[in-house]
């Protein structure tokens, strides 16, 4: 079977935007994804050598803030919920299937490597601005937070500063 | 009002709700076509506006509509998470971020929406993530500097920038309109493709005069805090408004007798408060009526409120407001504070000369003039005033 086309931009934005809306008067707070890496990296760093975990200053904040549990956060529910509901979408418009999106230009291989580097990148920018498109660009818009709004600016004005160095992955 | 955590929701529940939103969000990103790294890089290169256009409704529907839940009174903007800001780790870690969506092709969100439909690059994008935010944890005590640096705490770009919260909204609504408009010519030049710039044309109709009718609303009906606080600046409108009276001997009754429906809200400043303040009192602003914190304190079951200030006049103008927001059981302390020291408090027997004062209420007033400041002494340590309710903690 086809794929099904996607959703209307505007309108899965109208949704998307609802959608946080409710977030925030339900829980005060907006979405977010990056946060649910952090704690399952600590959460894996604490079970894999304790003693370090609480040596470090940052593990050691967070395991605080989280009555040492640190997946008992409201993102990694979230995150675990985005899973299933992007899993269902996936089923409903046929669009399960093992693979990657890459140029012809490029191969599986450089595009793999590529996407774990843009990964750490990611991973650790997100941490360092508080938050990735969702949680400080998306939300912080929502909220206008200066802070949010300044992270969204320098996210999309670094890719396209950086687009044309990194092309070939692309077109 | 909102946030309905953690009041009318507990925070157990709320990460039931957490799996809940976090369905519709990743089936909306799938739907969206966020699930593949191509589609979500287009924009960089040209080709695919599809992330600029989501992303934009997203934000411009969701900030419009936190100003009209806080115009009408309906979300306390005091208490919702507003991401702080500190300057340099903003910037620095957003360039960081943008160089890893060019490289990688997702951003954190996106790979996990990808990754559950089978995108195998995701998986690795996530992989790379989980390394990324184990650097920072590791070498933490290096880039704390930076982390930290140029706090400028919760602030809004509105008031960063100087200007009025919907005329800034106003700007930002427009540029994502100009920025719809002028990529959709961007990618049809580069594609060789002539598609409308808006399509479907009926749905942006309607959704523009959805938001034309509420920005109207709320330009033409001031919100209810400016109303209300306007309201009482009008001193013959105070006098003529209806509340009911306490006397300063049933205050003071009442307080011997320790009830625990009595609750006392003093509108003296807060220095005056942590100075000298009653037993059960709490200590608030003619501001503080309109935030949720209110709607915990005034709305108990059986309590009465009893305003106090020095003079009555503040007092009085509270317990309007509280009346027009709708709170029951209010009360003023007739001649306010002043009054009731004058007359309990310092009590003096031998300065009294009306005459019919009876001598039961002489003995009272003598008694209660020795008890309760005794009891105010006492309640001194329990006297803190207001607690903020902390603002929710949000964010990545």
């Amino acid at each position: 079977m086809k794929p099904e086309k996607y959703m209307n931009p505007y309108l899965a934005g109208f949704f998307l935007g609802l959608l946080l809306l409710v977030t925030i008067y339900i829980t005060g707070r907006g979405l977010g994804a990056s946060g649910a890496v952090k704690s399952a990296v600590i959460s894996i760093v604490e079970t894999v050598t304790p003693s370090h975990a609480e040596s470090q200053v940052f593990y050691k904040e967070y395991l605080k803030e989280h009555d040492n549990n640190p997946l008992k956060n409201w993102l990694v529910f979230e995150v675990i919920g985005v899973l299933i509901g992007a899993f269902i979408s996936g089923l409903v418009s046929n669009r399960l299937n093992f693979n990657l999106d890459y140029s012809p230009k490029i191969t599986a291989r450089i595009r793999i490597a590529s996407a774990v580097f843009g990964g750490l990148l990611f991973g650790f920018g997100a941490q360092l601005g508080r938050g990735c498109t969702s949680g400080a660009a998306l939300s912080g818009m929502a909220v206008l937070s200066t802070g949010g709004l300044i992270t969204m600016a320098a996210i999309f004005g670094g890719a396209y500063a950086f687009a044309y160095f990194f092309r070939k992955l692309w077109i | 009002m909102g946030p309905l955590v953690p009041d009318l929701i507990g925070n157990e529940f709320n990460f039931v709700i957490a799996l809940f939103i976090g369905i519709a969000f990743g089936f909306i990103l799938e739907q969206a076509g966020f699930s593949t790294s191509k589609k979500l890089v287009g924009l960089f290169y040209g080709y695919d506006f599809t992330v600029l256009r989501v992303f934009f409704t997203a934000g411009i529907t969701a900030m419009l509509g936190v100003i009209v839940l806080g115009h009408f009174g309906l979300l306390d903007l005091s208490i919702i998470y507003i991401n702080p800001t500190f300057l340099y780790s903003a910037i620095i870690g957003g360039l960081i971020m943008g160089l890893g969506f060019v490289v990688g092709g997702f951003c954190p969100g996106t790979s996990i929406c990808a990754a559950a439909i089978g995108k195998i690059d995701a998986m690795f994008f996530i992989a790379g993530s989980f390394i990324g935010v184990l650097i920072f944890a590791e070498g933490y005590p290096i880039f704390e500097g930076l982390y930290k640096a140029d706090n400028w705490g919760f602030v809004r770009v509105f008031d960063s920038l100087g200007m009025s919260q919907s005329l800034f909204a106003f700007f930002l609504t427009l540029v994502a309109v100009a920025a719809f408009w002028a990529t959709t010519l961007i990618e049809n030049k580069v594609n060789g493709k002539s598609n409308p710039e808006f399509k479907p044309l009926k749905l942006y109709v309607a959704l523009s005069g959805v938001a034309i009718i509420l920005g109207l609303s709320a330009f033409i009906l001031p919100d209810i805090r400016t109303e209300y606080l306007q309201d009482v600046e009008d001193i013959e409108y105070v006098n003529n408004y209806k509340i009911k009276y306490m006397t300063a001997d049933e205050l003071a009754f009442r307080l011997l007798d320790k009830d625990k429906n009595l609750q006392i809200i003093d509108m003296r400043s807060p220095k005056e408060f942590s100075e000298m303040s009653l037993p059960n009192s709490k200590s608030f602003m003619l501001e503080t009526l309109f935030e949720k914190y209110a709607e915990k304190t005034l709305n108990i079951s059986k309590k009465e409120n009893v305003f106090i200030s020095n003079e009555g006049l503040t007092a009085k103008k509270a317990a309007i407001i509280a009346d027009k927001l709708g709170y029951k059981n209010l009360l003023i302390l007739k001649g306010g504070l002043n009054e009731f020291k004058k007359e309990i408090i310092e009590y003096d027997s031998t300065k009294v000369v009306i005459k019919n004062y009876n001598d039961a209420t002489k003995r009272f007033r003598l008694k209660a003039s020795i008890q309760i400041p005794k009891m105010i002494e006492e309640n001194k340590s329990s006297a803190i005033p207001k607690v903020k309710p902390k603002r929710v903690l949000g964010g990545c």
